[in-house]
């Protein structure tokens, strides 16, 4: 597959791994809504089923993914940065 | 398409399976029940936990779910045992309302050797009786199907919750009843399954449900954070409740909810898709269920859980090809070419409709070949 990241819904802020994702590398996701393609450095390693940054995110903001509010960012982070729970949390508890 | 086929009980319920249970009334005679199984191998002993001195909603939940076990259409006839007559009686007569063959026997005043002597004769007669009802042809609208998923990760919400999602909605279509639960891990998403309540009331009564597992959990003083989401979906890759409901909810199509129905409660007549007030615990989520009538579940995964249940078969699909390939011998379905996108959603789903109407016609599920009978009971509150 020449893809290495899906993306829920155009709009969203984050895509998900489908495969291991290599610091420095240069990878394609596929938004899932129209199939059209992304290109994107990876800052960090993340993980298969992990999350990797399409957007820049700056300061405590809603992290959208499946054109839904998941959570509010911890101090924003930028494209290709792995989000997880060191920058992102649940705006419930 | 293979032709389904299922067990027409008394009352006009379908069933996937044949099952002659032995059912314990309480903890004290699980011994019993469990010996009658060893004497008539053919039986389906399901010890459990509780029975003794709960008392109020959380007692009327203890007969709700043993009535309702019982009474599911993939179980034949039931051999009732319990400490004392008086609950021992009500189990059986509300079971025995649907028709079918069942008979009660009380411990005290005779002792386990006695009861388990009669008891045995009584099983035996029964598992006769069930071994001569036959398959006939069903219709997929016949069955009540019911959904959870477990040990979830990003993979449930990008392949596994979709796939079941799609079944879901042609199952309604077909005018199936679908069950789906879950109260707590909507949250982040409440407002998606809000919209989608037929009507004020049933959104109503949804939202308060949803309301009052808040507010528990705040009376409590509770900090869900380190458990919602759990350890095993942050390891998955899920950040947030949030995250983890939207995939959750994935699952449950898109077609209206019809009514909320109370734990264990059985939907009405009118057929569709109902949300049922459950922890998401998956082995008391599926037993509530089974209680509420569902003879068949659709369990996606993506860290790999291994649940089964001992009246109602659960299929088990994972999106994640670390699982798939891992926890193989769990598995019933691998989407994961969703993830790589060598499988479309068309596809996916059709294979898992395959595959439901294969379990509904005998087929074992992995659960079931390797005796996966997780019955749980949900308790509202300590016994007195």
């Amino acid at each position: 597959m020449s893809h290495k990241f899906l993306i829920h819904k155009r709009g969203d802020h984050v895509g998900v791994a489908v495969a291991d994702i290599d610091r420095g590398e240069h990878v394609q996701g596929v938004f899932m809504d129209d199939d059209s393609t992304i290109e994107i450095h990876a800052n960090d390693a993340v993980p298969l089923g992990h999350k990797i940054a399409i957007a820049d995110v700056v300061g405590d903001e809603p992290v959208i993914e499946y054109g839904i509010p998941i959570g509010t960012s911890i101090e924003g982070f930028s494209t290709g940065a792995y989000v997880h729970t060191h920058n992102l949390k649940s705006a419930r508890w | 398409m293979v032709a389904l086929t299922g067990y027409r009980r008394e009352n006009g319920d379908v069933g996937v399976r044949n099952h002659v249970l032995v059912l314990p009334v309480d903890d004290l005679s699980n011994a019993a029940c469990q010996t009658v199984g060893a004497q008539v191998p053919a039986t389906l002993p399901i010890p459990h936990a509780y029975g003794r001195l709960q008392y109020g909603e959380d007692l009327d939940l203890h007969f709700r779910t043993m009535i309702g076990t019982g009474a599911n259409a993939n179980v034949a006839g039931v051999i009732v045992i319990g400490i004392e007559p008086n609950w021992t009686a009500r189990i059986a007569d509300g079971i025995a309302a649907t028709g079918k063959p069942v008979e009660a026997f009380s411990i005290e005043g005779r002792g386990d050797l006695e009861v388990v002597r009669r008891a045995s004769h009584a099983a035996q007669r029964i598992v006769q009786h069930a071994s001569e009802l036959h398959r006939v042809p069903i219709e997929l609208g016949e069955l009540m199907v019911s959904i959870k998923c477990g040990e979830s990760d990003t993979t449930t919400g990008l392949a596994s919750c979709p796939t079941v999602g799609a079944v879901v909605d042609q199952l309604v279509d077909a005018g199936a009843t679908v069950l789906f639960g879950e109260t707590p891990e909507l949250t982040g998403g409440e407002h998606l399954i809000a919209d989608r309540c037929a009507n004020d009331e049933v959104r109503d009564g949804f939202m308060e449900l949803y309301r009052d597992y808040v507010s528990t959990i705040e009376e409590n003083g509770a900090d869900l954070l380190g458990s919602q989401p759990t350890q095993g979906n942050i390891a998955g890759g899920l950040s947030t409740i949030e995250e983890k409901a939207l995939g959750n909810i994935e699952k449950t199509g898109t077609r209206p909810v019809l009514g909320v129905l109370a734990r264990g409660e059985a939907p009405p007549r009118e057929r569709g898709l109902y949300f049922m007030d459950s922890s998401s615990a998956a082995a008391e989520h599926i037993t509530l269920m089974c209680a509420g009538g569902a003879v068949l579940h659709m369990f996606p995964t993506g860290q790999g859980n291994v649940i089964g249940h001992p009246v109602e078969p659960v299929i088990k699909l994972t999106g994640n090809p670390h699982t798939a390939l891992t926890m193989g011998e769990h598995i019933d379905l691998d989407v994961s070419g969703l993830l790589s996108r060598d499988l479309t959603l068309e596809t996916a789903s059709a294979q898992l409709m395959e595959v439901l109407r294969r379990t509904a016609n005998g087929r074992l599920t992995c659960a079931e070949t390797l005796g996966h009978r997780e019955f749980s009971l949900t308790r509202l509150y300590p016994s007195a």
